[in-house]
């Protein structure tokens, strides 16, 4: 039984939520704040990969990328990066794919904060920044984990993105998704259940854990 | 001396009108503003502070321009450093009684000091959700005392407040804002409330703001 394809996987979900929490958080609090034109438009964009086809999100991926033209060769050229049929290639496509479920629980947790707490920090000559990471982010505990959680369980998940953008190359790109579908297409149904079988387990434990989380924090203190 | 001649738009449920409030207010006065709801009292407490700008007005505090329209300046909240007690408290839910006096200044006498008037000594460790409301409106007032603002600005600072811990924490606010030399700007709905503090000579003035 080869469980490499589990731990790419793990290893792909641990990356992009990493690199999501970096990139969310700022986009989502810049989100938060205010309505203009731009950032209706912005916002249309990060939360696409929700309702558009993985496939066609992994299309497009795969022709911007493609090292025989435009951004893919020139990366390919000064760079020497490659993210077509690559484990950076896989990455860059689950950052662009699971950005909603980042960003969605973060911003609207932000929003709900009433705007006098910053505002409160503002008056004590604390700036943007020590507001945001003294008051604001300690309040939003709660929404962090759930999209965090929501990120790795959904780039669990992945399957037509990464099998644009990645193919099907074994501890390269072949993530669990893929191995159920390749186990099922060899009629190896042993490998397909332990494959679907961890993969579900893992999300259920997610899931039920962030539930319980947010039910403790929610609940009163003085319960 | 401060000197505040402010024009803003604000939106009321009759459509939009113009508050307009101009005025001198002698340094370490307590002007005591009441009007009808949604004459823009709060909105005039937040243009001082700087969380609001104006359309039209100026803003001077002991000579330093806060805000000029003409000339586009306007200094931020940050530099304004005005004290503010808002409405709703704005305590922050994860720091406790001490760390919100701590966040806002490091002399930590003073923080004693402060805890001692808001009788909050027992409580240093509480965070906001453990406090009863009078208490949490104390705290909102001792966090908004504790950079030792010029300008303080306070809405419905003492609604939640008992007679007699209003008293007393009155009495020991005027001294505060005597020691400060700081110049109080005070919502209320209920203008007797605030009778204590004109009691023993302190300068009182109103300000009636209107539709």
């Amino acid at each position: 039984m080869d469980f490499n394809p589990i731990w790419l996987t793990l290893k792909l979900a641990c990356i992009t939520t990493l690199l999501l929490l970096v990139i969310g958080l700022p986009v989502a609090w810049w989100l938060s704040k205010g309505r203009s034109f731009f950032k209706i438009i912005i916002e249309a964009i990060v939360t696409m990969p929700l309702v558009l086809p993985p496939s066609v999100l992994g299309f497009y991926l795969l022709l911007a990328f493609s090292p025989q033209h435009g951004a893919g060769k020139w990366l390919q050229q000064t760079f020497n990066i490659q993210f077509v049929f690559s484990f950076q290639g896989l990455v860059l496509a689950s950052v662009i794919y699971s950005m909603p479920f980042m960003l969605g629980p973060i911003k609207s947790a932000l929003q709900q904060l009433p705007v006098s707490l910053s505002q409160a920090s503002y008056s004590l000559g604390k700036s943007r920044w020590q507001t945001f990471i003294r008051v604001l982010l300690p309040n939003i505990k709660p929404s962090l984990l759930t999209a965090a959680v929501l990120t790795f369980a959904h780039t669990l998940g992945e399957f037509g993105v990464v099998l644009m953008i990645g193919g099907n190359i074994p501890n390269v790109t072949r993530v669990a998704s893929i191995a159920v579908y390749d186990a099922v297409e060899q009629m190896d149904y042993h490998a397909a259940n332990v494959y679907s079988f961890i993969l579900f387990a893992i999300t259920f434990v997610l899931v039920t854990g962030v539930f319980i989380f947010n039910k403790y924090q929610l609940k009163s203190p003085l319960e | 001396m401060i000197s505040i001649n402010i024009e803003k738009k604000i939106k009321t449920y009759q459509g939009q009108r113009i508050l307009k409030v101009s005025g001198e207010f002698k340094s370490e006065s307590i002007t005591k503003i009441h009007g009808p709801s949604g004459a823009g009292k709060s909105t005039f407490l937040k243009v001082i502070a700087g969380f609001i700008q104006p359309e039209q007005g100026n803003i001077t505090v002991n000579n330093n321009a806060w805000l000029d329209t003409v000339s586009k300046i306007s200094l931020s909240p940050q530099k304004r450093m005005a004290g503010f007690v808002f409405q709703d408290y704005a305590l922050f839910p994860n720091m406790t009684v001490k760390e919100h006096l701590e966040y806002a200044t490091a002399d930590n006498e003073w923080i004693k000091h402060l805890l001692e008037i808001g009788k909050l000594e027992t409580l240093t460790t509480h965070k906001p959700q453990y406090l009863s409301g009078g208490q949490q409106q104390r705290l909102a007032i001792l966090r908004a005392l504790a950079t030792k603002p010029q300008v303080l600005l306070m809405d419905e600072p003492f609604s939640a407040l008992d007679p007699e811990n209003k008293l007393a924490l009155i009495t020991e606010l005027k001294l505060i804002f005597q020691e400060l030399k700081t110049t109080v700007f005070i919502v209320s709905h209920n203008p007797q409330e605030l009778d204590g503090i004109a009691a023993d000579g302190a300068i009182l003035s109103e300000l009636y703001i209107n539709n």
